[in-house]
């Protein structure tokens, strides 16, 4: 362990008349000094309330989804507006009046309900992830930002009602073992979902972190399966249909599935495996030499974390982060090391380690574990490597093919 | 731990059973608000649910009447999916559609490899990747084209279906699909897949 270097009284003194001497600093203290003066009267309260200025932070858009800033966020919940986006068939666009959610199949009574109806039901809260499986990118090059990497991830508090008490009212069969939940969206977006597997988590969602949830969030509502891959979670969900088996759509046969080395597909591979991602320092960061805060995320679609590693050599030793409680079940999660770099030039990796011991891999070990074409659920090790100059890139020989 | 002046044991063990009893009822009490059934929401009748139940399952269930070839497919597909997809299924700004090599193994696995020696990846298409044929009429009748999807008629959406198979080498160009002959299409990729085997733990899969 390191300790603090020792303040004397020569070296304040030293540092004050150096400071004095030099014509530039003295301006820049005048500057401040000017800038102490209070504020001009303040504009009045208002209606909507915006961020400052020098604060905007932005998603990343690509065609097909967009990415939140990871690198720009201090705690855990993701601002609603910059929820990361994915859609199948653009923001479908819901008249919350004409929105009617149809549950039928092998139920005894098949039931339309209201956005006034579900509202109606008793109500949970839960804070969860939401993450794409497709959520790495390693061929940004060096210059990749955490966002760009991995910003395909996102959390809020969800509201709405639990999936088992509509299931009650509309008297689901006990035979009934698998559901398919399909969205209004231009794509009719629809996944076959295992009804025991889901049952007590399951929730019809109606609001993001306190208001209703956004339209690119599948307003008014959509299904929220915490800890599965974020497509599941069906959104501008329209209808829920009981039977005995899957449904095998397109999502859940050529898409989503998982070639493996052997020359099968892996097929309802819903559940996010555990990953962490240092948000900072990251690339486009400089850092100086003396103490950095290591700050990063970490989550599993299994359960808690129940820690967080990092290595500041590269590998070679690794160190017990501090976790923020409180640490939520399937939902992101605060890590915090703090470390004195001293100058020569490394890189910084973060693993996460979940309830059930799930140790987040190596890319190496996950290619070998699924063969050279596979394409989601891509949780490897990632860092971040540290020039002698202090500027921060991304690490880009751990994800090397 | 003792407790000169606090509590007996045997007082420690009535507070407990106290506590237990109280902690019983509240549930009960709970449990007693939560109603059977709500009576929330409206019934749906068969008529309300026929438009919006369009799903196709593998055992062809959800399939229209109507029918379709390959050789009426060629129309429709040149009209509607060709801009996007390529001529021949290709692919173009969208997804390629049709591969027919390397044939009956999928495109990746020990098989794969060695097929390939030196050849560039193959796509996943329709060919090659897909195990039921009842999915491609699903997905095509749901989405496709993006611009307006479920415009498509039965028949077009057979036919066009019908085409993509013949041009996969799964059917032949005469072959006619309908509610009775898809389901029947045996799909190169239908023994490919397998339930997920993740579980937490030390293993990496």
């Amino acid at each position: 362990m390191h300790k603090p270097p020792k303040v004397t009284r020569r070296a304040v003194l030293a540092g004050t008349l150096g400071a004095a001497a030099v014509t530039l600093r003295g301006r820049r203290a005048a500057a401040q000094r000017a800038s102490d003066a209070p504020s001009p009267y303040g504009r009045l309260p208002n209606e909507l309330g915006t961020r400052a200025s020098q604060e905007q932070p932005k998603r990343l858009p690509s065609p097909t989804s967009s990415r939140t800033p990871l690198q720009d966020l201090y705690g855990t919940i993701t601002p609603a507006d910059l929820h990361f986006e994915r859609h199948h068939g653009g923001v479908a666009a819901i008249d919350p009046r004409a929105f009617r959610l149809l549950l039928h199949g092998m139920v005894e009574r098949p039931t339309t309900f209201t956005l006034d109806d579900l509202k109606r039901f008793p109500a949970v809260s839960r804070i969860c992830f939401l993450e794409c499986s497709g959520n790495l990118v390693r061929t940004g090059g060096e210059k990749t930002t955490a966002q760009a990497l991995c910003g395909l991830t996102s959390q809020s508090e969800w509201t709405g009602v639990r999936l088992a008490t509509l299931l009650r009212e509309v008297g689901a069969s006990p035979q009934a073992s698998w559901f398919l939940a399909e969205g209004q969206d231009a794509a009719q977006m629809t996944r076959s979902i295992p009804l025991r597997e889901v049952l007590d988590e399951a929730l019809i969602v109606y609001a993001q972190n306190g208001e209703a949830i956004r339209p690119e969030q599948g307003y008014p509502a959509r299904l929220l399966l915490p800890g599965f891959e974020g497509n599941a979670s069906v959104k501008w969900l329209r209808r829920i249909e009981l039977a005995d088996q899957p449904f095998m759509t397109r999502e859940e046969t050529s898409r989503y599935t998982d070639p493996l080395a052997e020359g099968t597909a892996r097929q309802f591979s819903f559940v996010m495996d555990a990953r962490s991602i240092i948000t900072s320092p990251s690339y486009p960061q400089t850092v100086q030499p003396g103490w950095i805060e290591i700050r990063g995320l970490a989550w599993s679609g299994r359960g808690r974390i129940a820690r967080v590693e990092v290595s500041t050599d590269r590998g070679t030793t690794w160190k017990a982060a501090e976790l923020q409680a409180p640490v939520l079940p399937k939902a992101h999660t605060r890590f915090r090391l703090l470390w004195r770099w001293d100058g020569r030039p490394t890189e910084i990796l973060s693993r996460a380690i979940d309830e059930t011991g799930y140790v987040q891999p190596e890319w190496p070990a996950l290619l070998s574990a699924r063969g050279r074409r596979t394409r989601y659920h891509l949780n490897p090790i990632t860092g971040w490597t540290i020039g002698s100059d202090g500027q921060v890139l991304f690490g880009i020989e751990r994800v090397k093919a | 731990m003792k407790h000169p002046s606090g509590p007996t044991e045997a007082g420690h063990h009535v507070l407990a059973f106290v506590a237990v009893l109280a902690v019983v009822a509240i549930g009960v009490r709970a449990w007693a608000q939560t109603p059977e059934r709500f009576g929330f929401g409206e019934p749906a009748s068969r008529e309300a649910i026929a438009p919006l139940d369009i799903d196709v399952r593998p055992d062809g269930t959800g399939l229209p009447a109507g029918q379709g070839s390959a050789r009426e497919g060629e129309v429709v597909y040149a009209k509607h999916c060709a801009a996007c997809h390529g001529a021949k299924g290709e692919g173009g700004p969208a997804d390629p559609l049709v591969n027919a090599e390397p044939k009956g193994i999928p495109p990746f696995g020990p098989a794969y490899e060695q097929w390939r020696a030196g050849r560039t990846d193959v796509p996943f298409t329709i060919g090659n990747f897909w195990p039921y044929a009842t999915t491609v009429f699903d997905y095509v009748r749901r989405a496709m084209p993006p611009a307006a999807p479920g415009s498509l008629t039965p028949n077009e959406t057979y036919a066009v279906v019908a085409w993509l198979l013949a041009q996969n080498g799964i059917i032949g160009d005469d072959a006619v699909m309908n509610a009775e002959t898809l389901p029947k299409v045996v799909m190169p990729a239908r023994k490919m897949f397998v339930p997920d085997d993740r579980k937490g733990g030390r293993t990496v899969r």
